[in-house]
């Protein structure tokens, strides 16, 4: 059902039936650690190229969310994956095998919003049972494509945040699990013409609190409605800009406000100065750290808003500014 | 014009709640890092001199033995961890400029020998070279020219 300007409240909400995470070495070493259902010690996965790390990543969370419904790929009937590279080449070449007809997506880091929220309106339209949402990033192939090479000696500014290495599936269908999708507001983009692609929290912060603001109106609800709101990867800075941004608003979301990107890293400890961020790091928190507490009954509803900083190297070098956009999910402990 | 006037407004208060370097404290490392790379240079050219070499080809290997340290320590992860403690202590010496062509060198190998080496070892270089020649180049002629006039002697 279509709800306020941006919103869908599904009549059938669809369930997250599964979801997986797999992780890189500093990922498992951070203070979620233990959550994540596969932490490799070795950021290559067995392959030669960043790249191929990346899409093996994808492929064995894609093979762990069906392995934990007892899904077979078979009845998968569309997949919706995406991740940071040119032409989303890790999720084409990671979900290759499957032979699950799909949709490629770039969301930059909101692609699991993206894709979750195809999928559920793909499963709460009928058009299948089972649809799978998968996204990744790795800290080598985003470090290769975005700034310098690996061992290139340059020092970092406090606001840059560093690219998770991590991948998050979600089988979302019709079988009664403990978490269902009862709702979503998709973003748009919002630019308030920030050019530095080293802030990248400053450059989403506007882009979060819009969908929030319109998600609120949209469902009449006020955040005092969920235990929590969670944002994908705004980082340190990115939250108290978030924080500015919902006070001009008049919407105080400082008490149940969590930010993935702060999160998975220890920014102390693991020298990661503003935060964690990329496509698997919304992803591997959801999978690994809130969705379990949904589905106890810890949290009864929470709003998932993955930010994504939508910039292009080529847009960046011609001074082009960096948009935003957040996307935002409602999933309810049932 | 009001919604560069805001971009602009937005700007300046995200430089407000950025955090940045301590700058007397990174000037600091970078002048020790950037002092013992000079050190080590002026070591290998003492060296070099004590030899009975002369003072061209002195200089020749220092540079060179320079570059074949940062390479190394590049290729062994080291450089950058020196480069995240000294900043531009390391970056401006020869040294940093060593690294700056063996890092792609490492990282695009995968591309291949033409088009991942050949075509991107200078990708961050680059540009330090073309400048630079293009700069000299322009003193050169400011140079002959002065000398024409009779202005240089």
């Amino acid at each position: 059902m279509v709800q306020g300007l941006q919103s869908i409240a599904f009549e059938q909400s669809p369930y997250i039936v599964s979801s997986a995470s797999v992780v890189g070495k500093k990922e498992g070493e951070g203070p979620l650690g233990k959550m994540f259902d596969m932490v490799e010690t070795e950021n290559l996965f067995g392959e030669k190229t960043w790249e191929a790390a990346e899409s093996t990543m994808q492929k064995e969370a894609c093979i762990l969310a069906m392995g934990k419904a007892h899904i077979e790929k078979e009845d998968v009937r569309f997949l919706f994956g995406g991740d940071l590279l040119r032409q989303g080449i890790a999720t084409s070449l990671g979900v290759e095998g499957f032979k699950i007809p799909m949709f490629g997506l770039f969301g930059a880091c909101s692609t699991s919003g993206e894709a979750l929220a195809l999928a559920a309106m793909s499963v709460g339209a009928g058009y299948g049972d089972y649809m799978l949402a998968v996204t990744s990033s790795h800290f080598g192939s985003a470090e290769k494509e975005f700034r310098f090479p690996l061992s290139y000696a340059n020092q970092r500014p406090l606001s840059a945040q560093w690219t998770v290495t991590a991948s998050g599936a979600f089988l979302v269908g019709k079988k009664r699990s403990h978490v269902r999708i009862t709702g979503i507001t998709v973003g748009k983009i919002v630019d308030y013409g920030l050019k530095d692609s080293q802030n990248m929290g400053a450059c989403m912060a506007p882009a979060a609190a819009d969908t929030i603001e319109t998600h609120m109106k949209d469902f009449g609800r006020t955040p005092e409605d969920y235990s929590r709101i969670i944002t994908g990867d705004l980082g340190y800075v990115g939250q108290s800009i978030l924080f500015d941004l919902m006070r001009g608003k008049e919407i105080d979301i400082k008490k149940n406000h969590i930010d993935c990107g702060m999160m998975i890293f220890d920014q102390n400890k693991q020298d990661t100065h503003a935060g964690g961020s990329g496509c698997g790091c919304a992803a591997s928190v959801l999978s690994a750290y809130v969705l379990p507490k949904l589905e106890r009954g810890e949290w009864k509803k929470v709003l998932f808003v993955p930010t994504g900083a939508l910039m292009s190297t080529v847009s960046f070098n011609e001074g082009a500014s960096v948009p935003g956009i957040a996307h935002g999910i409602v999933l309810e402990h049932c | 014009m009001d919604r560069k006037k805001q971009q602009e407004a937005y700007e300046n208060y995200v430089k407000q709640k950025t955090p940045v370097h301590n700058l007397p404290a990174n000037m600091t490392k970078a002048f020790i890092t950037g002092g013992l790379i000079c050190i080590i240079g002026q070591a290998v050219l003492n060296y070099c001199e004590k030899l009975g070499l002369d003072k061209d080809i002195s200089g020749g290997w220092t540079s060179m033995v320079l570059i074949l340290l940062s390479v190394v320590l590049t290729g062994l992860n080291i450089y950058p961890r020196i480069a995240k403690w000294g900043g531009a202590g390391a970056l401006v010496p020869i040294t940093g400029f060593a690294n700056s062509v063996a890092a792609p060198a490492i990282e695009f190998q995968k591309e291949g020998q033409v088009m991942g080496i050949g075509c991107k070892i200078f990708t961050i270089a680059g540009p330090v070279i073309l400048y630079g020649i293009f700069t000299s180049w322009v003193l050169g002629f400011l140079y002959w020219i002065g000398k024409i006039a009779g202005l240089i002697g």
